[in-house]
């Protein structure tokens, strides 16, 4: 488990240094660099520990974040992995677990633990033993179908009073599925057998889940990949009523961190790829495009086809690709269009760097071209030193470890997880393409005269309106993802945000941007809410807007369209706020530029700084960019 | 590997997981006479040497250890059956 990490070196004096480091920010950092190793359950055990000791000073240095876990087995051997496996992804997690059994009283009482603690996310760990009804064998299909059913029925109503009363995402894990055979292979066959039960609820959950907005924590599958028995030992499930065995916990943490990385917006975006020995067998340099490894007639050759294939599907659901090659950039570029076997073509990648630079180099330059930060890559090479130097330049970019041998590549970076996702949209499954697109415009760019004519020259389009339920998935997918253009960076749930549509006087657009290049789909979205007590007055609670279309004054016009969206609505004062963060500096002077003024309004935040605008006063920016009406 | 041996090992387990490397163990040292060493560290102490020696104890042996010794003296016996 946990085998795409590399192993620590001598991790009990790493830790002891750690803690005693100076700074309550290197004490927090080292902690970081500690969870990126593989650690056992005992390390684990030990590293949570660390993060206690240490743990009033790290709240200035990364923010908290709660989540209870409601169990109805016993799951506090869960809580330090999942709060290691977090921190791998800088999220600093507080965690809670409701007493043995005791999720539906504390869900209801609102005077409970539970309910003090406030979470802000909730994962029910429901053990199978506690979720199966009892059902006969010889019960029919339909009565298999109305018990296992109501169970989740019931389920659902829990999620949504947790959901209502406590304002919290919610994940719910799939039943591992530990019932032994009755008839054997004939179980598959008979409605009533305890296998088909499970199977069933986990059908039922599914559906649920995905028509309630939960997010699955599919611990069913992991035990399928890991082998039941890692699991499940019944002899953890007798001693301490353990339904995950503690050898799992490692693993069970790494994939409820991966759910809390994508509801935040912590999952990868782009993968890049090393060539010789990675995408194809053999060094373009020596063996030329004809001496290569690759394709049908050799199992080596259809190994990196794997490789390839793997990449090409991350593509179509959305994962940019790139390349990263200490090779000949002309030879390299000439083996993608003339190999015939290649089953990635030139234009499924990205960015593209064959050069003999560092890699490390090169993987800023990656980030940069993409505008996208430098912990949105992963990095796949199937050498250990440019691993292991990648890893020590540019620690938070991803670097797998590797089997030796390539038939394993795929599955290790499978394993890895760095791509969870917690929806799949249309912008999604347009978004490779959209960045090949920038390619072709930034070329544009480099042949206008000015930025003026490169923006004529685009011939822009948007496209705006409020969200419309459709909009939904995608608005609340960029509210968490974004991290650059967010003067607030304020994290919605999809029901946070359909709550707030709700609310009286909230004013809320969405812009799509298209160009004479290729749609870009939903890029920005833009939610402001009355000001208490201040009628007339609105403020933007939350502005996100996609790094993909960046310098393209979508900015002005979105602003120019809320403010005479504004308008039409009675409002003459628009404040706003700039809370800096490591990532959103980007747009330090958005406001200013707009034609806020700075306003001396009460301040939560230090850092923050408040903005005004009044209505009478605002000039309309001119651009480059035509309206439409939204299509129906 | 000699009692000693595992008793050492066992010591360093339990100061790992219980975070206090003033725990010495000796074969007579029961739970009781270690702070902190409750039930719940009791069966993480029991999976970490599962683990770490590649045995497997029955739910009714773990339930009827008294004491260090005890556990020593059973983990060896597991390690001699166990083909190598």
């Amino acid at each position: 488990m946990l085998d795409w990490l590399p192993y620590p070196h001598d991790f009990s004096a790493q830790l002891r240094d750690a803690v005693r480091a100076d700074s309550a920010a290197e004490r927090v950092g080292r902690l970081i660099a500690l969870s990126q190793y593989r650690l056992d359950f005992l390390q684990t055990i030990q590293l949570n520990r660390a993060m206690d000791t240490i743990l009033l000073q790290a709240g200035e240095v990364l923010p908290h974040y709660r989540l209870a876990i409601l169990g109805s087995a016993t799951v506090e051997h869960l809580a330090p992995a999942i709060r290691v496996a977090a921190l791998r992804r800088q999220l600093w997690v507080d965690v809670y677990c409701c007493g043995y059994g005791q999720y539906r009283q504390e869900i209801m009482d609102p005077g409970s633990a539970l309910h003090r603690f406030a979470p802000q996310t909730i994962l029910f760990s429901i053990a199978t033993m506690h979720a199966v009804p009892a059902v006969e064998p010889a019960a029919t299909a339909d009565e298999v179908d109305r018990l296992t059913g109501g169970v989740v029925e019931d389920l659902k109503s829990l999620w949504r009073r947790a959901r209502q009363d406590l304002g919290a995402a919610i994940i719910h894990q799939t039943l591992l599925n530990v019932t032994e055979p009755l008839f054997g292979s004939f179980d598959r066959l008979v409605p009533g057998s305890p296998w088909r039960v499970v199977e069933r609820l986990n059908h039922f959950l599914a559906e649920t889940a995905s028509a309630e907005g939960v997010s699955l924590l599919d611990i069913a599958r992991a035990a399928q990949r890991d082998g039941q028995d890692s699991w499940f030992d019944a002899a953890r499930m007798l001693q301490a009523k353990q339904e995950i065995a503690p050898q799992s916990a490692p693993m069970y943490g790494e994939l409820v961190a991966r759910l809390l990385g994508a509801h935040r917006g912590k999952s990868r975006k782009c993968l890049v790829l090393d060539l010789d020995n990675t995408l194809w067998g053999g060094v373009l340099g020596d063996d030329g495009v004809t001496g290569l490894v690759l394709g049908q007639g050799s199992a080596a050759g259809e190994a990196y086809l794997g490789v390839q294939r793997y990449a090409r599907q991350l593509k179509e659901r959305g994962i940019i690709l790139a390349v990263c090659s200490k090779n000949d950039p002309v030879a390299a570029e000439e083996a993608f269009s003339s190999h015939p076997e290649m089953i990635l073509k030139r234009s499924d990648i990205a960015a593209f760097m064959a050069n003999w630079d560092d890699k490390a180099q090169n993987l800023e330059a990656i980030a940069g071209q993409l505008n996208i930060g430098l912990d949105s890559l992963v990095f796949l090479d199937d050498n250990p030193v440019e691993r292991a130097r990648v890893r020590e330049a540019l620690p938070v970019v991803a670097v797998p470890e590797l089997p030796d041998d390539v038939s394993g590549y795929v599955r290790r970076l499978a394993d890895a997880g760095y791509f969870e996702a917690i929806s799949f949209t249309m912008e999604d499954q347009q978004r490779a393409s959209q960045y090949s697109q920038n390619v072709e415009r930034e070329s544009m760019r480099g042949s206008a005269q000015s930025v003026d004519e490169f923006l004529q020259g685009l011939q822009m389009f948007v496209q705006y309106g409020p969200f419309a339920a459709v909009d939904l998935p995608r608005v609340t997918q960029l509210i968490n993802k974004t991290n650059q253009f967010t003067p607030t960076t304020r994290r919605y749930s999809a029901e946070q945000i359909a709550n707030y549509l709700s609310t009286a006087g909230t004013i809320n657009l969405q812009f799509r941007l298209r160009d004479r290049f290729g749609d870009n789909g939903l890029v920005s979205a833009m939610l402001m809410l009355p000001v208490e007590g201040a009628a007339g007055c609105i403020e933007i609670d939350t502005w996100v807007m996609s790094c993909r279309v960046f310098g393209r004054q979508l900015e002005y016009e979105a602003m120019n369209i809320a403010v005479e969206t504004a308008r039409c609505n009675g409002i003459r004062e628009i404040i706003a706020t700039y809370i800096p963060t490591q990532k959103n500096s980007v747009i330090r002077d958005l406001y200013p530029k707009l034609g806020f003024r700075a306003a001396n309004l009460p301040n939560q935040n230090p850092e923050a700084s408040r903005w005004s605008l009044l209505l009478s006063e605002y000039i309309p920016c001119a651009t480059h960019i035509t309206r439409e009406v939204r299509r129906p | 590997m000699t009692a000693g041996e595992v008793l050492k090992s066992f010591t360093q387990i339990l100061r790992d997981l219980l975070g206090d490397d003033s725990i010495v163990l000796s074969p007579s040292t029961r739970r009781i006479d270690v702070s902190g060493w409750d039930s719940f560290n009791y069966v993480n102490f029991v999976v970490a040497v599962e683990m770490k020696f590649g045995v497997k104890f029955g739910v009714a042996e773990v339930e009827s250890f008294q004491t260090v010794g005890e556990i020593v003296q059973r983990t060896l016996a597991l390690l001699q059956a166990s083909p190598r």
